[in-house]
């Protein structure tokens, strides 16, 4: 007799987790110890935008909300100066 | 009054000459001048081509200006002055904290140095 399971997901319990190897993610900027983010600098700023020039969110790049503010802060910047466009089609 | 320090990055029209380019930028500097500011450093990117097109041109003549002052109004007369000039299409000028001024100083070095070995 099965034991008894208050979830009632016996049939998920086994269930082999497929998924891809979750490698912890890391604030790149606490473990660099990058203090300031520089708005001028395209390719740098290119990490955190996607191909369409929108900002990538938190959760796919792993950084603190600290630093996450600062980041949009100088893609905002660098738009303003035309150095990242605001909307594209193929950025990268 | 403490000093403050601060990094102003504007977009000059491509049609103008050299010579107008120079002038312009003399004009913005002297106008920090009179206010009292230092401007201890000054960069000119050239012509570079704009991520999009602004006043129907796609390519623009960057500069920049990194001051010191301690006016209160320093920002705001160099700001109307940019407006008043229409050969500028663009600037920004932003207040530099200490890790900006720490991330300044560094790019100031390795220019003058990858300058001196290129």
């Amino acid at each position: 007799m099965a034991t008894y399971n208050p979830t009632g997901n016996n049939a998920l319990m086994n269930e082999p987790v497929n998924k891809p190897e979750i490698r912890k993610k890391y604030c790149r900027f606490k473990k660099m110890g990058i203090r300031y983010i520089d708005y001028k600098d395209a390719n740098f700023l290119l990490k955190f935008v996607n191909d369409q020039g929108k900002i990538l969110p938190r959760r796919l790049t792993g950084t603190s909300l600290k630093y996450q503010r600062r980041v949009a802060q100088a893609i905002k910047r660098a738009r303003h100066l035309s150095i990242l466009p605001y909307v594209a089609d193929e950025l990268k | 009054m403490h000093v403050k320090n601060y990094e102003t990055v504007f977009i000059l029209n491509p049609v103008l000459s050299d010579a107008q380019v120079k002038e312009t930028v003399e004009k913005f500097k002297q106008v920090l001048v009179n206010l009292g500011a230092e401007v201890y450093h000054e960069e000119t990117w050239g012509l570079k081509k704009l991520a999009y097109p602004i006043q129907k041109k796609t390519t623009g003549f960057y500069c920049l200006l990194q001051f010191k002052g301690t006016a209160t109004n320093l920002v705001d007369v160099l700001e109307i002055e940019y407006k008043r000039d229409e050969k500028v299409m663009r600037y920004l000028t932003i207040a530099m904290d200490k890790f900006a001024m720490q991330f300044a100083e560094k790019r100031r070095n390795r220019k003058s140095e990858t300058t001196t070995n290129a």
